[in-house]
C-alpha cells in the first residue's frame, strides 16, 4: 500500500524540477540548460514510478483515505489540503505522468537550440505539477487553485514564442475564454459556500469533494442537502469551467489558436492531458451530475453538438496542427457526451486512450515539421518515402482516432456509441438517439479529416516546404512574418530522441484498447472489461453504493456500424485527394459555400472578436463607460475644482489690504453682535 | 456727578476715537484715535471700581482697587505699544516715503 508521502511525491516532484530550473539553471547556469531537461525527465520519470505503484495500490483495492490538513476555516466550512485518491485519480496520474514524461524526452530533440530551453522545461514541469495536483485534490478550493494554475501554465506555454504577436494574441485568447467558463465554476463554489450551514448542520464540508457528493444524494443518510433546480445549477456552473477548459462548444474557440505553441506543448497540454481536465471536472462530480436530468441532458447535447461541430472544421483545415485541434475538440465531445449520457467508464476510457494516440499525432506533427519546417499540408506531401517511422506511427495513430479494429480508439470509442445506443436511463431516449446520431456522422467526418490529413502529408510529390511557404506568401502579400518555428527544410527522420517516445506512444496506441478492457475473456491476468469495471466500481464506492456497476457487453452489430462508418470517410478521403487528386477542385466548386463557411470556422471568431469584443464590448460597453467617465465623472470632479476656484476669486474681491475697512467690519460686525444679543434678551 | 455720566464721556471718546482710527489716513492720526479709546476704556474701568463693587464687598468699596490697577496697566501697555508703532511708522516712511495708511496694502497679496 503506497503512503501519503509517495502520493505527495508525485505531484511535489514536478515542482520542484520546476523550482530547479526557474531558480538555480536558468538564472545561474543557462549555458548548460540541458540540465533542466534532463532533471524534470528524471523527475517525471520517478512520478511516472510512484503513480504506477498508485494504480497498484488503488487496483488492489487498498484503503487510500488520507486525514486531510486543515488549512483555513471560513465560517462553516474548512479549506483543506488533502489527497482524494479514487481509480479516476489513480488512472489520471499514470495518464499525465506517462504522457508528460514521453513529451520531454521528445522536446529535447524538438526544442533543441531553442535559446529558451531552460525555461520551457520550467513551464512544463510547473504544468505537469499543477495537473498532477488537481487530479489528486480532495478540496474543492484546492482544486480550483490548480485548475487555475493549469490555466496560468497553458497560458505561458502557448505563448511560448512571445517575441511572435500571434502566439501572444492566441495566449490571451486561450487565457481570457477559458476565463469565461472559469466564472461559472466559481459561481458553483460560491453557491456551495452559502449552504455551508446546511452541511455543517449535517455534519459534513461543502468544500469537501466525497462530502458534496454526499449532499447531492438523496438516498443518503444526511438527506438531500442540495437538489432540485439548485442541483441543477450547480452542475451547469461546474459544466462552464470544464467547457471552458475542454473547448466544448461555444468556447471551443481557443483551443486551435493555442496550436501557436510548440508542438510538445500541444501535444501534451492541448490535446492529451490539460484539456482533459475539463472531463475530468464532470467526471470528478459525477455523482452530482447524475441527479440533474437537466444538467446531463445539457452536458450530453453539448458534447454530441462540438463532436460534430468541431469535426466539420477539421475538414477543410489546411495547417496539420489546426487539423488535430478540432480533432481534439471533437473527441473531448465525445467524451462529454458520453459523460452526460451517463458513460462514466467508457467517457474515461476514452480519455485515456485518446491521450496516447493524440499525443502521438501531435508529435508526429512535429517531427514532421521538423523536417519540412512548415505546419501548412499544402507544402508537404511525398513524405512517407523520407520519414518512414513518423508515417507508421502516425497512420497508426490516425485510424486509432477514426476507430478501425483492434486500435486503441476502437474499443474505447465503441463504448461509447454502444452505450450510447443502448441507453443508461439517465437521460430521456431521445437525448440517447440525438446523441448516437451526431457521434455517428462524427465518425464518417473523423475518419474523412484524418486520411486527408494523413494523404496530404505523406502520400503524393513533395510540395515545397517552407520555402515555398514563404515565396508564395510574400508574392500573395506583403506579409512576410517568417511563421515556422523552425527555418528551412532538411527532408529526412527526426533524431532517435523524438522517435524513441513516439515509438512508446505507438505501442501504447496499439494494445491499450484492448488489454485495458479485455473484451470476451480474461488476457494475460487482466480481467474481462478491466477498466470500465475498475472506474465503475469507483464511482459506486464514492456513491456508497454496494456491488458492482455494470459494464458494457461487446456488440458486434454496433463494431460492424462504427467500422463501416469509419470506412465510409476513409473511402471518401481516398476517393477525393488520393485517387483522383483532379477532382478536389471539383468537388470544392460544388459545395464553394459550405467550404467557405467551414474554412472560416462557422464565422464564430468573427462574432466574437468582431462582433461581440469590438462592436459590442468595445463600442458600446466600453463607450459608454468612456462617456460616463468622460462626463459625469470627470464632469463631478472638474465641477468641484471650478467651483472651489470660483469662490476663491469671488471672496478675494474682499481682500482689498485697506486695514481700516477691515476694521471698519469688524467694529460694525461686533456692534451687530452686541445688539442682537440686547435684542434678545 | 453720578456713575452714568462718566459712561457717557467715556462712550462719546471711545466712539471718536473709533472714528478716528477707522477714518483717518494719517497713521499718526490712527495712533493717537487709538490713544483715545485706551483712556475711555481706563475711564470706564476707573469708573466701574468707584462705584460698582463685586458680590460680599459693597460695605469696604474703598478698599477694592482692581479698575486702578487695570487703568495703570493699559497705561504701562499703551505707552509700549505706542513706542512700536511708531517704531513701524518710521519704518515705514523710510522705505514708502509715506505715512499714508491706505497706500500700506502690500500684505495683501
Amino acid at each position: 500500500m503506497v503512503s501519503e508521502a509517495v502520493i505527495w511525491s508525485i505531484f511535489l516532484l514536478p515542482l520542484g524540477s520546476f523550482m530547479f530550473a526557474a531558480l538555480v539553471v536558468r538564472p545561474l547556469f543557462n549555458r548548460y540548460s540541458l540540465i533542466s531537461g534532463l532533471a524534470t525527465i528524471g523527475a517525471l520519470g520517478t512520478a511516472l514510478g510512484l503513480s504506477i505503484w498508485t494504480l497498484r495500490s488503488a487496483i488492489l483495492g487498498h484503503h487510500l483515505e488520507f486525514e486531510p490538513l486543515k488549512w483555513l476555516e471560513v465560517g462553516d466550512a474548512t479549506i483543506e489540503i488533502g489527497l482524494l485518491v479514487d481509480p479516476l485519480t489513480a488512472l489520471m496520474l499514470v495518464v499525465v505522468t506517462g504522457v508528460s514524461l514521453l513529451v520531454q524526452i521528445y522536446s529535447l530533440g524538438y526544442m533543441k537550440g531553442d535559446p529558451s530551453f531552460s525555461r520551457y522545461y520550467a513551464y512544463m514541469s510547473l504544468f505537469t505539477a499543477a495537473m498532477l495536483g488537481l487530479v489528486m485534490s480532495s478540496n474543492i478550493i484546492q482544486l480550483y487553485m490548480f485548475w487555475e494554475l493549469v490555466g496560468v501554465s497553458s497560458y505561458l506555454l502557448i505563448g511560448f514564442w512571445h517575441e511572435r504577436p500571434s502566439a501572444a494574441a492566441a495566449a490571451k485568447k486561450a487565457f481570457i475564454i477559458t476565463r469565461i467558463g472559469d466564472v461559472g465554476f466559481l459561481i458553483a463554489i460560491l453557491y456551495l459556500f452559502t449552504q455551508a450551514e446546511t452541511f455543517s448542520a449535517a455534519g459534513l464540508n461543502a468544500f469537501h469533494i466525497p462530502d458534496i457528493w454526499m449532499a447531492a444524494q438523496a438516498e443518503a443518510a444526511a438527506g438531500a442537502i442540495i437538489g432540485g433546480t439548485a442541483l441543477t445549477w450547480l452542475a451547469l456552473g461546474i459544466f462552464a469551467g470544464a467547457a471552458g477548459k475542454s473547448g466544448q462548444f461555444p468556447l471551443h474557440t481557443w483551443l486551435p489558436d493555442a496550436m501557436e505553441g510548440p508542438t510538445p506543448v500541444s501535444a501534451l497540454i492541448h490535446a492529451a492531458t490539460m484539456v482533459a481536465a475539463g472531463v475530468f471536472l464532470v467526471a470528478r462530480f459525477f455523482p452530482v451530475f447524475e441527479h440533474s436530468i437537466d444538467a446531463m441532458t445539457v452536458v450530453a447535447l453539448v458534447g454530441a453538438f462540438t463532436a460534430v461541430f468541431a469535426a466539420s472544421m477539421g475538414l477543410v483545415m489546411n495547417d496539420i496542427k489546426r487539423v488535430m485541434a478540432y480533432s481534439t475538440v471533437s473527441q473531448l465531445g465525445y467524451m462529454m457526451a458520453a459523460l452526460g449520457l451517463g458513460l462514466y467508464a467508457p467517457a474515461i476510457f476514452h480519455l485515456v486512450t485518446h491521450a496516447a494516440f493524440k499525443a502521438l499525432l501531435f508529435l508526429g506533427a512535429g517531427s514532421v515539421n521538423h523536417a519540412t519546417g512548415t505546419f501548412d499540408m499544402r507544402y508537404m506531401g511525398g513524405l512517407r518515402k523520407v520519414m518512414p517511422v513518423t508515417y507508421v506511427l502516425m497512420f497508426i495513430a490516425g485510424l486509432s482516432l477514426v476507430g478501425i479494429i483492434p486500435l486503441a480508439g476502437f474499443w474505447s470509442k465503441d463504448e461509447i456509441l454502444l452505450g450510447a445506443w443502448d441507453g443508461t436511463g439517465l437521460v430521456d431516449t431521445w437525448v440517447n438517439r440525438v446523441t448516437f446520431f451526431s457521434l455517428i456522422v462524427g465518425v464518417v467526418a473523423t475518419a474523412f479529416y484524418t486520411m486527408r490529413m494523413i494523404i496530404l502529408t505523406f502520400h503524393g510529390e513533395f510540395r515545397g516546404g517552407i520555402d515555398k511557404e514563404i515565396e508564395d506568401r510574400s508574392s500573395d502579400a506583403a506579409d512576410d512574418t517568417n511563421h515556422s518555428a523552425h527555418g528551412g527544410i532538411h527532408l529526412h527522420e527526426s533524431p532517435l530522441v523524438m522517435i524513441l517516445p513516439m515509438l512508446v506512444l505507438g505501442v501504447i496506441t496499439v494494445v491499450i484498447g484492448y488489454i485495458a478492457n479485455p473484451q470476451w475473456v480474461d488476457e494475460f491476468g487482466i480481467p474481462k472489461h478491466w477498466i470500465t469495471a475498475f472506474l465503475s466500481d469507483g464511482l459506486a464506492e464514492a456513491k456508497n453504493a454496494i456491488g458492482h456497476h455494470e459494464t458494457l457487453e461487446f456488440s458486434r452489430g454496433m463494431a460492424l456500424v462504427s467500422t463501416l462508418a469509419a470506412l465510409l470517410g476513409i473511402g471518401l478521403a481516398v476517393l477525393v485527394y488520393l485517387k483522383r487528386r483532379r477532382l478536389v477542385s471539383d468537388i470544392l466548386v460544388l459545395v464553394k459555400p459550405v467550404h467557405i463557411l467551414l474554412t472560416q470556422k462557422y464565422y464564430m471568431d468573427y462574432l466574437y472578436e468582431n462582433l461581440m469584443v469590438r462592436k459590442w464590448f468595445y463600442r458600446v460597453f466600453a463607450g459608454t463607460l468612456d462617456w460616463l467617465e468622460k462626463n459625469i465623472i470627470d464632469g463631478t470632479v472638474d465641477l468641484v475644482g471650478w467651483f472651489f476656484r470660483n469662490i476663491g476669486t469671488a471672496i478675494g474681491k474682499f481682500q482689498t489690504g485697506q486695514v481700516q475697512t477691515y476694521a471698519t467690519v469688524i467694529a460694525f460686525a461686533v456692534l451687530a453682535i452686541i445688539l442682537a444679543l440686547l435684542l434678545v434678551d | 456727578m453720578s456713575f452714568e455720566s462718566f459712561l457717557i464721556v467715556a462712550a462719546i471718546l471711545f466712539c471718536i476715537g473709533l472714528y478716528g482710527a477707522l477714518a483717518r489716513r494719517n497713521v499718526l492720526a490712527v495712533l493717537m484715535s487709538i490713544e483715545l479709546m485706551f483712556n475711555a476704556v481706563n475711564i470706564t474701568l476707573v469708573a466701574m471700581a468707584k462705584y460698582l463693587a463685586p458680590a460680599g464687598l459693597q460695605d469696604d468699596i474703598s478698599t477694592v482697587l482692581t479698575g486702578q490697577v487695570f487703568a495703570v496697566f493699559i497705561i504701562t501697555v499703551a505707552a509700549a505699544e505706542i513706542a512700536l508703532g511708531l517704531g513701524i511708522v518710521f519704518a515705514m516712511y523710510r522705505t514708502d516715503e509715506t505715512v499714508d495708511l491706505s497706500e500700506a496694502i502690500q500684505m495683501r497679496h
